[in-house]
Formats: structure tokens, C-alpha cells, sequence
């Protein structure tokens, strides 16, 4: 069972938590005109990447915030989290960490 | 009752304490201390089984959990009795009964043999796949049952197992697992620091190859002594934990490790209070491995006789349980370790015909002291073969010429053969834990390399076998251990052994001989039966990488994972390939390490306690009136009601007769609740469903309809606003949790500038619900402060007030189409609030229903069920909810997906209502509709039917269907082909009962 | 009127916690309660002080307590507060008058949960039984309180003493949890 770090309670079991799918995918709503086919992409289409995955988790049994990660989909390892809202971290500085 | 093998003294076996035991049927003796293996040496039993291909008598190869020969079946009684245990491992207790496994009619008698004598040759590698290719149907029917009947383990117990199993979770700072002296050592330097330390090991007693050490000494003290002071001295600080008879089997991400302790297996008469077993959960901050090593086999002709065992496992049976494993021995070896144990056993009485050493000119300090002692010694030579029917009789030893190759054989009496080929780091866990491993060439073995957890590895198991480095590498790996858990490790401890001379050596692969390579058996795998020959095959037929040569052979697949083999079936594929072992790879270790009951792994998880039973306020109540229950989710509801010779069908007639001409009581507590609040909470709510929300009046409810952002319903539910900032929303039952979370997620990562806030409320409030004609006059009397008139409380309506004197939120609103009512009083209200309501209803003759009855009835109704209408693919517009489409609105979840051309095809699956031809005739929910009566293979599907029911308000069959183009088709007949003919319907609105809803204000 | 209901009939109406085991691990149920749900923004915190006696904990995964009443930090934006029986009413009132003046929203849940009592030297070694937290004194001080999992129910778990914790659930969950409990602590009958 993994360890996550969530942004807010800290190090916690991974049973607590929930997965909630690929994360910084846009709403394929709003005011704005979106063409069938983004918004096709947008419901349907996931990057599914070998190695840095940003994803969406809940600590649904915990302070039931939703946070983003940042998961090696290669090791299973989390390599960081960060709070919904703040911006993607840098994929290249990450790779660099993880190297070290 | 005499044991004619028990040495005479030493051993750690308690004399003061004899035990009786049975096996196969027969009493033996034995003592507290023994195991089922060490006891049955001490009587000379050495027949233990019968092999899984061939049915070949097989004995104790090892003293441990490696042991793949000797598994047997243990406990008096069914609802006790585990198979597939390994004697090695089996402790003594009084009354233990045990039975050999895979042989019929009797062990020493095997009708089965005849696979190894007439048969084996034509078993060879891939006989499965080769042979039971053809014809197909065959495989389940035929040769799986017969394959499995003649070639298999024990059996399964038939009763249900009454043991206790509990789990736990554990959290440490160290782990140390096991306690050789490489874990002792460290265990030692860990506790020091003051840290957490949880200190393992699966045999009853700590101390690993120390316990049956007789002739070093550490520190000036016997290594049982030494073992016995050191394990006092961790057991007097508390912040130690020692476990025994606990085995690491699992490691799993971020030093997660699961141990399985064996509580009570080993107690005569156990209290029942106590676990059989108890599964720890571990996280440790820092592990510490020391696991040790296991000897191998060498693999020579007919190295599976009873009498053939592992040198140092002959060791310990003499050592440490004074079981002298027999009387005249053969040594095998090419390493010095077998020398210690011919030493060893000689001392214990036993005549060591000679030691055939394969290597030329073994050097070791050993050698000189087997000579000095009078031992003969062989250089260069090799067993070649082996005789005896159900016990060694004779080993065949041959010299080798220069070039390698056996000369003839000169035949020994012996009754006992030991071998060792060197040892195999015990890397399991290390491997477990995603850590790489490192091909050392020097000790032709594999260690840990890099790791992928907060681990190191000490001792054997990476390969340091001499004691002295052993304990300096516990001592350094407990003290790496406190440091990496930011720790102060204490002063540092050095031992200081002697009489424990270093030894070498080391081989892997097939031995050498002179036989005819065709027809004999030099076993790799004993629990699987594979030979070398077997594998030598498999690289013939063009196996190039050791994971097709282990799933072709099998080798290393039993419940033993190929501990003792899987080093040897490398060296011989790795021979026969000309290829380095390092280029063919190594198969992957699997949890567990050693087998685990199912019992362990579900724990506390069995009967009530297998899943929680959510239950209502008003349960009890139910009961009491011999409700039968349905589970929805974890809730149980109420199904129907029978009265006195009723069947369910009888039950709900007159169940949805009530509703419909006088008033029924139904628990509808179980609906999902959420209490949307906040300023901006009728905001968050026009984007949340397809619905208007902004004018709804407060006191008024809608009927709102949720979809996922693709478009497709997701729930439904009743909403009340209870304030102009408080919304108090409905959820299926099935649905609470999954709206929740599905509004939490839109409102923390899409609208999070929006004051509004989510609680769960589907517990504060039981839900009572009257329904009916009556429903007004049965609630009136007990309602305060609401005017129910029509005019002052209309059709889908909320109310704030007191019910039987309680905070109550009244609903005016429907699901039977009929007037109806529903009372949220808090829970814990709930059934004396019930109660009332049934009292007041008597003069009625108010009938309680179940949610049978509430299906009936919505369905005369129309209205749909999400989850039984749609499936997840169905929009509003396809189950006939495009009205609740608010238009006008810019935004809601599921808004521009709806707006896909897909989305508005003519030819998607509606819901419509059937009425079969025949009244009588109920449609099976889930059935096909098609569109011709005659069909034709392969029919063209065009719908199912979602919900259907005999309705004894129509007196018909009535059903709801998914039916593409449906509302086009509406007075057209469509079929549903069922085994026994092909049903007709005609194709209406769903709304099969007061079109008009007139009777929603009755 | 017919019939006004007095008494709570919570979870646990029927059931008897006193057991050998007591003595190492006890269980009980804890009095019927008043129970808020707050959430809200940053200001409610020091807001809700008006009304309780006491601002809610900002801190993580911590309980502010005063006199009988306590707060329990259960997420950045939601605490539970819980007080007794007869507060219901007043202290629903005091609370939403309070806060009043700020976006939030208070949620009565005193019938939603029940609350039960785990204490003596084997608490948190049965708590561990389904509890996949480090519940030691260092990990999981008193004072310490979240919403966590215990085996198949999610509960709310806050360390009122060394050996001591009180555990909230919801109603239903009330038996599953109770049971579990009872069957982790056979060892000690």
C-alpha cells in the first residue's frame, strides 16, 4: 500500500485515497465555442503516458480534498503532489530530481 | 513407545515433555520441541509422500520452509485441517494428527507410481501442451479432471474453518526479519538507538542457523547461549517487539510488509479466543533483511530417494532436535559446508561412508579437519546414482576423468545420502520489493544490487557466510538502518568467534554421469518433478529466456517457488545454452514467500462482519412484521411484507392495491441526502443538474436530473429549497456516495470561487413516506404547524416543522403517483415517529410496503429508475427527460456534450412501454427485443427490455423498454425471442396509469 | 398529538459494550450528542468563537476544545462540532447567528453520526485492527483528530487521552464498526 502525500494532512495511507483520473484536462463546456471534435478529445481522449502521469486523487477518508499528482506510471511511485488550482510543476526539473 | 533414532542427549527438544502424535493413521512419540519431521526422523520414518508427476516415494529433503517433498495434511477435524504443510515446519504438539498426501491406496502402496515406471518417459516437458492439445472440448471435461485427479497436493478441508484470524496494522521504525546471527546482530544495534524495532522470524524460536551450531563459540559463549542472552536482552526494552513463528511473506511498496504469525497452531488445546493466526500489516520506516540462505541440491540420477537430504538439514535434525537422520552416510558435496556437517553427524553416532567431494582439490579448513577425524574423502568424484525402493540403499560414486566425465560407479551401502551444491542468498523479499539484483560470479549467485525501498540486506542472504562477517554485517546493517531513521546508534559492538572455519565452494547444474541420459531422473524441481533432462529439453525445443523454460517445464511454479531448484535450472539452461547466467535472466520471486492460508488474508472479513449491514431506523420494525429483506448496496430494505400464506407475488398485489386505493408506508430512509448550502448555492445547483434552480421558490421542490459531463444521466432525486441559501437534494440510494463525491469535485476543481458548501445528511434524517389516497388524513393529526390543503401545500412542496412533536422537514411529494408525503424526522426519532404514523394510519388500514411495491407502482406510473432505465449511455432526451433540460441555461455538467451530433440521432435507444399480446405473459428484465417475428440467426438486436411487472392496478404485464427509435415506433408490435417462443408486444407511451397525474391532488 | 418521542433511540440502544476485555480495551457508547457540520472560509474559524467559546482549530488534523464542546478539524474548510444532548437547539441558533456575516454553512448532524468511546492500554493496538494509521503517542498525539478508515467504514478519529480515543461514524456504520471492534478485542475476554 502506498504512502501519498497529501498537500494538506501530509503522509497518509493510500487507502485512503481515491483516483480521479488524468488531471489539467479542461472542461469541454463554458461560454467559449469548442468544435465536436475537442470536445470528443476532451471526454474521451487521455494521454495513458509510460513514466510522469499527472493525475487527479482525492483523500476522500481524509480532509476529502482533491489534489494533483504527479505519478511515475513505470516505477507506481508518486514523485509529487501539489494543491488543485496551482499550476503543472516542471516535468524536466521532476526527471532531474528523480535521476538523483 | 521408543524413538530408535533419538539421540540420546543434547538437541533443544524439552525430554521432560513427551508428546504423542499420529501420522497416516500410526502413534509415534515425541517431544515439545520437535517438529512433525524432526519426530518422524527420530522414529526412522523417512517416507513422507508421493511425487506430484511421477508418484515417486519421496522423504525430508531440508529442516525448513523449503521443503518441497514432504507435505502433509494437518488436523483432527475438517473444520481444522489444513493440507500442503511442510512437516519440516509442522510443530510438535500433543494429539497432532498428520497425513501423507498423493498416493492411493496407501503411501508405501501407489497405484500411481506406474506413472514413473511405465509411463515416465513418455511425461516429458510440455506433455500438457503437447498432448491434451486436441480436441478442445476435451481439456475441461476430460483430461483436466483426470490430470488433476492423479497428479495434485492435498485436499481441501470440507467443513468451514472455525479458527479466528485476525489483522492488524503495525507501524515500526525498524523491521528486522529474521534472526540468524546476521538479524540478531542488528536487532542488537537497532535497539540500542531507543527507535521502534520489530524483530521477526518464523521458527519458534529465535536464533536461525545458531540453534544448531555446536561448534563455534562468539564472545567466549556457545551460539545457543549466545542467542539466548542476546534475545533476554532485546526482550527487556521496550521499545523492542519480538515475534516468532512469523514469517515476512510480502513486501510490498513504501516498506510495506506483510507477516503472518502463527498463534495457536502449535498449542495441543488453544484458547479460542486466540487468532490461529494473525496477519500483520507492517509499515517500517527502515528494514533490515536477514533472511539467510538455502542450501542446494546437486543434481544427480535418483537425488529424490527417502534418505537423500540436504547436508545441513541432516545438520540441524541431529543438532538441534537430536533426530539422527540414519546411520551410514554418503556425502555428496561441492562445498565445504556438507564437511561441518559430516563432522557434525559422525560426532552423533553416525558412520560417514565417505565424502564425494566433485571438486578436485577442495582446500577449506573443513577438508583438513574430515580427514584429521578419519573421514575418507573423495576428491573429483560424484554420486552417479541411487538404490533403494522406499528408503536409500545404496550411492553409486564415480570418479571424474579430466575432462570432467564420470568413470563406472563403486556402489556404498548407506541409508542416508548428503549433499550440498552451496548456498542461495535468500533474496525473496529483497526481489519483493522491486530491488535489482546482482549476478556475483564469484559466489555464483545472485545478491541485492540497487534498491528500490528503504532497505539493506546482512548475512547469508547477501552472501556472507562466514559468522564472523555475518554478525559484523548485522551489527553495520542495524546501525545504516538507525541512521537512515535519523536515529543515534549506540556504541558500536564487535564478536569475537572462533571454531567456525570459512568455508567455499559452490556448484550449479546438472552433475555428471555415466547413465543413459534418456531414462533416468536427476531431479531439478522435486516438488514439481522436473529433471534436468526435463529442462535440457526445453532449450532443445528453442526455450531461449528462463521464463518459457520455467512455464514450459514448470519448474520453480510449486508452492515452494523453486527454492531449493531455480539456481540449478539456471546453471543447466544456462550449460545447454553455452550462455552466462546473467544473459538468461532470472524469474520474477512472487508473494508469498511461503504459503499463506485463506483464512489470514480475509481475517475478520467472514460472516457479519464479511461487509457492513447498513440498517434504518425503523429496521427493527420491519422485522417484526416479517418483512423480507432485499440488500441495496450495503443497505438491507425491506422487499415486501407477506401476510400469513402469501408469496411476494400475493404480497405486492395487495401492497400496491393500498397505495392505490387507501395509503401504504414505505422506509425511504435509505435515499441518498445532501445539504447544498451557501450564498451561492442555487448557482452551484444550476450547474450541477440540467434544471432550473434560480426561481425556485423556497418551500418548492423540483424534480432535478444529473449528468456526467458526457452527457449521460448519472441521478436523479427530489429537491427541496429549505432557504433561499439551503438546498436539501435527494440522491438515488445506490448513488449517495457517488453524487457527493461527483459535486466535490466540481465545486473544489471547477467552481471554486463559489460560497457553497456539502454535508452528507443522509443519516440525520429518517424518511417516512405515506403514500396514497389517505395519505393526507393519516399524517394530519401528527404534523404541527403546516396547513396540508393543496392550496397551501402543493404537489412538490417542503415544509420546515414538527412531526410528533420533532424537528420534522415534511415533503408533499410522489413516486407512486398518488398523493403522497414524506416525514424527515432526525434518525434516532425515526421509529418511534414511524410507529405513529402506523397508528394513526390503523383506521385506514395503512399497509406497510416494501420496495417491490414501490417499483410496481412507478412503473404503472412511468417514472424511470436510474441504473435500471439507463445504463450509463442514455441521455435526459432518451428516457423522456428532455423537459428537464433547462434551455436557456449557459452552463451545466453535461451540457455541450449533450450538444453532439450523436447525441440527437433518431436511431438511439428510447424509452417506451410494452404490453404484451398475452396480459399474462411477464417479459424477463434484460431480454432482447427484435424487430421480426421470425428470427433469423444472427438477430439484429434493437433493444431490452429495462423494468417489467404483472400490475394489479392494470391487472396486465406491463414493461419499460430501451428501443432504438423507440417513440417512432409507438403502436407498432415488436418480439422478444425467449427459449421457449417468441413474444409479442405493441409498443406504447411509458406511462401505463393516470396519464393525467390527477391523482397526485386526490 | 399522538405520541412525542423523548428519548434518542440511537444505533446502540440495544446493545451491551461491558465485557471481560474491558480491562484492556473498553469500549462504550458515548452520550447522544449535538453535532454540527461547519464549513466555510477562513474567517469562520475565529468567527465561530462568538457562538462556542472557542475558535475552530486551523490547525491540521486537530480538536478545539472548551468546556464540553469541541471542534474537530476535519478537512481546511469543514470541522465537526460536537456538544451536548441539550445544546442542540441553543447552540445551532448561537452558531448561525454567529456567523451570520460570513459565507458558510452549518449543517445540524446530531442524528447522523454516533460516537463511541475506545480507551485502556490496548486502544489503539484494537484500533489498528482496521485502522491503517500509526497510532503511536508520537504519530498521533492526543488532540489529534481525523476522518480516517476503519476496515470497511470510514470513521472520525480523535485521541482524546494517551489511551484513549473517540470514534464517530455514521449511524448505519454504527453496528459494523461496534462488531468489528468487539471481535478484534476476543483475544482479551
Amino acid at each position: 500500500m502506498l504512502i501519498i502525500n497529501c498537500p494538506i494532512c501530509g503522509p497518509r495511507p493510500e487507502i485512503e485515497f481515491r483516483y480521479g483520473g488524468e488531471a489539467h484536462v479542461a472542461r469541454p463546456a463554458g461560454t467559449e465555442t469548442l468544435d465536436d471534435q475537442t470536445v470528443a478529445d476532451r471526454l474521451y481522449m487521455r494521454t495513458n503516458p509510460k513514466g510522469l502521469h499527472f493525475e487527479r486523487w482525492r483523500h476522500a477518508h481524509g480532509c476529502g480534498k482533491y489534489f494533483n499528482a504527479v505519478r511515475d506510471t513505470v516505477s507506481d511511485f508518486f514523485v509529487t503532489t501539489y494543491k488543485a488550482g496551482e499550476p503543472k510543476p516542471d516535468v524536466a526539473a521532476l526527471l532531474k530530481d528523480q535521476a538523483r | 513407545m521408543s524413538a530408535p533414532f533419538r539421540l540420546p542427549a543434547g538437541g533443544r527438544i524439552d525430554r521432560s515433555k513427551p508428546l504423542s502424535f499420529s501420522f497416516d493413521g500410526k502413534s509415534y512419540p515425541g517431544f515439545a520441541g520437535d517438529t512433525l519431521a524432526s519426530a518422524l526422523i527420530a522414529s526412522g520414518v523417512h517416507l513422507m509422500g508421493r511425487s506430484f508427476k511421477y508418484h515417486r516415494p519421496r522423504g525430508f529433503l531440508t529442516a525448513g520452509p523449503d521443503e518441497p517433498n514432504a507435505l502433509v495434511g494437518v488436523g483432527a477435524s475438517d473444520d481444522r485441517y489444513t493440507p500442503n504443510l511442510r512437516a519440516p515446519v509442522v510443530e510438535l504438539h500433543d494429539g497432532l494428527v498428520a497425513e501423507s498426501q498423493n498416493r492411493w491406496p496407501s503411501l508405501s502402496f501407489d497405484v500411481g507410481a506406474i506413472n514413473d515406471v511405465l509411463l515416465g518417459r513418455f511425461i516429458p516437458a510440455g506433455f500438457y501442451y503437447k498432448t491434451f492439445m486436441w480436441p478442445k472440448s476435451f481439456w475441461k471435461s476430460v483430461y483436466e479432471p483426470k490430470i488433476r485427479a492423479a497428479a495434485g497436493l492435498g485436499r481441501p478441508p470440507k467443513d468451514p474453518d472455525s479458527a479466528r484470524y485476525t489483522q492488524v496494522y503495525h507501524h515500526t521504525d525498524i523491521l528486522v526479519i529474521g534472526t540468524g546471527p546476521a538479524g540478531l546482530a542488528a536487532a542488537l544495534a537497532a535497539a540500542k538507538s531507543g527507535l521502534r524495532v520489530l524483530v521477526c522470524d518464523e521458527q519458534p524460536e529465535f536464533g536461525g542457523s545458531l540453534l544448531h551450531d555446536l561448534s563455534s563459540s562468539i564472545d567466549g559463549k556457545t551460539p545457543a547461549q549466545f542467542v539466548a542472552d542476546a534475545v533476554a536482552d532485546l526482550a527487556r526494552q521496550p521499545n523492542v517487539t519480538l515475534l516468532t513463528r512469523t514469517t515476512a511473506f510480502g513486501y510490498t511498496p513504501h516498506n510495506m510488509i506483510g507477516l503472518i504469525e502463527r498463534v495457536t497452531d502449535h498449542i495441543a488445546h488453544a484458547d479460542p479466543k486466540l487468532p490461529r493466526e494473525r496477519m500483520w500489516h507492517v509499515r517500517a520506516g527502515e528494514v533490515v533483511l536477514a533472511t539467510g540462505a538455502i542450501e542446494r541440491p546437486l543434481v544427480f540420477p535418483e537425488n529424490d530417494r527417502p534418505g537423500v537430504m540436504l547436508a545441513d538439514a541432516a545438520r540441524a535434525y541431529a543438532n538441534r532436535w537430536a533426530a539422527k537422520p540414519g546411520s551410514r552416510a554418503v556425502v555428496a558435496t561441492a562445498d565445504d559446508g556438507a564437511y561441518r556437517a559430516a563432522l557434525d553427524l559422525k560426532a552423533a553416532g553416525v558412520e560417514i561412508a565417505l565424502i564425494a567431494d566433485m571438486r578436485a582439490n577442495p582446500t577449506g579448513a573443513l577438508v583438513a579437519q574430515a580427514r584429521a577425524a578419519g573421514i575418507r574423502v573423495e576428491t573429483g568424484s560424484v554420486v552417479t546414482g541411487t538404490r533403494g525402493r522406499l528408503r536409500v540403499k545404496t550411492a553409486h560414486v564415480a570418479r571424474l576423468d579430466a575432462n570432467g566425465n564420470a568413470g563406472a560407479p563403486e556402489p556404498f551401502a548407506c541409508d542416508l545420502v548428503l549433499m550440498s551444491g552451496g548456498w542461495t542468498p535468500t533474496v525473496h523479499l529483497f526481489s519483493q520489493s522491486r530491488g535489482k539484483l546482482r549476478w556475483d560470479e564469484a559466489l555464483g549467485a545472485y545478491v541485492p544490487g540497487t534498491s528500490a525501498e528503504r532497505e539493506r540486506s546482512a548475512g547469508g542472504c547477501r552472501g556472507v557466510y562466514d559468522l564472523q562477517a555475518v554478525l559484523a554485517d548485522g551489527t553495520a546493517a542495524g546501525e545504516d538502518a538507525v541512521r537512515a531513521a535519523k536515529g543515534m546508534p549506540g556504541p558500536s559492538r564487535g564478536f569475537m568467534v572462533t571454531g567456525s572455519p570459512a568455508t567455499s565452494g559452490g556448484y550449479l547444474g546438472a552433475v555428471p554421469h555415466d547413465r543413459n541420459p534418456a531414462t533416468v531422473k536427476a531431479f531439478v524441481d522435486f516438488q514439481n518433478d522436473v529433471t534436468a533432462k526435463d529442462l535440457k529439453l526445453a532449450t532443445r525445443e528453442g526455450m531461449r529466456s528462463i521464463e518459457h523454460v520455467k512455464r514450459y517445464t514448470t519448474t520453480g511454479m510449486a508452492t515452494d517457488q523453486g527454492k531449493t531448484s531455480n539456481m540449478n535450472a539456471l546453471g543447466i539452461v544456462s550449460d545447454s545454452l553455452k550462455t552466462p547466467i546473467p544473459q538468461i535472466g532470472l524469474t520474477t520471486f512472487r508473494m508469498p514467500y511461503t504459503p499463506v492460508t485463506f483464512g489470514a488474508f480475509a481475517g475478520a472479513s467472514r460472516g457479519d462482519l464479511f461487509d457492513p449491514v447498513r440498517r434504518t431506523p425503523a429496521h427493527d420494525w420491519a422485522v417484526a412484521e416479517g418483512a423480507t429483506f432485499e440488500p441495496v448496496g450495503q443497505w438491507k430494505r425491506a422487499w415486501w411484507f407477506p401476510k400469513a400464506g402469501e408469496d411476494m407475488h400475493a404480497a405486492v398485489d395487495r401492497e400496491v392495491k393500498a397505495i392505490r386505493t387507501s395509503v401504504g408506508l414505505f422506509d425511504a430512509s435509505t435515499l441518498g441526502k445532501i445539504e447544498v448550502v451557501g450564498p451561492d448555492a442555487a448557482k452551484f445547483m444550476e450547474l450541477m443538474y440540467t434544471n432550473a434552480w434560480a426561481k425556485l421558490g423556497v418551500g418548492r421542490c423540483r424534480y432535478g436530473v444529473m449528468l456526467r459531463e458526457d452527457g449521460f444521466v448519472m441521478d436523479d432525486g427530489v429537491i427541496g429549497r429549505i432557504a433561499d441559501d439551503r438546498f436539501h437534494v435527494t440522491t438515488t440510494t445506490g448513488g449517495a456516495p457517488r453524487v457527493l463525491a461527483h459535486m466535490e469535485d466540481y465545486l473544489q476543481t471547477e467552481f471554486p470561487h463559489l460560497d457553497v458548501w456539502l454535508t452528507s445528511i443522509t443519516e440525520q434524517w429518517a424518511v417516512i413516506a405515506v403514500q396514497g389516497p389517505k395519505a393526507r388524513e393519516v399524517i394530519a393529526p401528527l404534523v404541527d404547524g403546516v396547513d396540508l390543503s393543496t392550496a397551501a401545500f402543493p404537489h412538490m412542496s417542503v415544509r420546515e416543522c414538527k412531526v410528533c412533536g420533532v424537528p420534522a422537514r415534511l415533503f408533499r411529494v410522489s413516486f407512486t403517483g398518488e398523493l403522497g408525503f414524506e416525514i424527515n424526522v432526525p434518525a434516532d426519532y425515526g421509529r418511534a415517529v414511524w410507529e405513529a404514523v402506523h397508528a394513526s394510519g390503523k383506521p385506514f388500514g395503512i399497509t406497510p410496503y416494501g420496495t417491490e411495491a414501490m417499483h410496481v407502482a412507478r412503473a404503472e406510473k412511468g417514472y424511470i429508475i436510474v441504473g435500471q432505465e439507463t445504463d450509463g449511455t442514455a441521455t435526459p432526451d432518451d428516457v423522456g427527460l428532455g423537459w428537464a433540460i433547462g434551455k436557456t441555461k449557459p452552463d451545466f455538467v453535461g451540457k455541450r456534450a449533450l450538444a453532439r451530433p450523436s447525441m440527437a440521432n433518431a436511431d438511439r435507444k428510447q424509452l417506451v412501454g410494452l404490453l404484451t399480446k398475452d396480459p399474462k405473459t411477464t417479459l424477463e428484465e434484460g431480454a432482447q427485443i427484435v424487430a421480426d417475428a421470425h428470427v433469423e440467426m444472427p438477430a439484429r438486436m434493437i433493444g431490452h427490455v429495462t423494468s417489467s411487472y404483472q400490475s394489479p392496478t392494470l391487472g396486465r404485464s406491463i414493461a419499460m423498454a430501451m428501443v432504438k427509435g423507440g417513440r417512432a415506433r409507438i403502436g407498432s408490435s415488436l418480439f422478444v425471442p425467449m427459449p421457449d417462443g417468441v413474444i409479442e408486444a405493441t409498443v406504447v407511451e411509458p406511462i401505463f396509469y393516470d396519464k393525467e397525474g390527477a391523482r397526485l391532488d386526490a | 398529538m399522538l405520541d412525542v418521542p423523548t428519548r434518542r433511540i440511537t444505533a446502540f440502544a440495544d446493545r451491551s459494550f461491558a465485557s471481560p476485555a474491558d480491562k484492556a480495551v473498553r469500549i462504550a457508547e458515548a452520550s447522544p450528542a449535538a453535532r454540527f457540520v461547519v464549513r466555510g472560509r477562513a474567517a469562520v474559524p475565529q468567527t465561530a468563537a462568538v457562538a462556542l467559546g472557542f475558535p475552530l482549530a486551523t490547525d491540521v488534523c486537530r480538536a478545539a476544545l472548551g468546556g464540553e464542546r469541541v471542534a474537530l478539524w476535519l478537512g481546511p474548510d469543514e470541522w465537526l462540532v460536537i456538544a451536548p444532548e441539550h445544546e442542540a437547539e441553543s447552540l445551532g441558533a448561537a452558531l448561525a447567528s454567529a456567523l451570520a456575516g460570513v459565507p458558510h454553512a452549518l449543517v445540524d448532524v446530531s442524528h447522523r453520526n454516533v460516537g463511541l468511546t475506545v480507551s485502556g492500554p490496548k486502544a489503539s493496538y484494537i484500533l489498528n485492527h482496521g485502522c491503517p494509521l500509526d497510532l503511536s503517542l508520537a504519530a498521533f498525539p492526543v488532540g489529534m483528530c481525523t476522518r480516517t478508515i476503519l476496515a470497511k467504514a470510514e470513521v472520525v478519529l480523535w485521541r482524546t487521552a494517551e489511551d484513549a480515543f473517540r470514534l464517530e461514524c455514521w449511524r448505519s456504520f454504527g453496528p459494523y464498526v461496534a462488531d468489528f471492534l468487539e471481535e478484534a478485542r476476543t483475544e482479551f475476554k
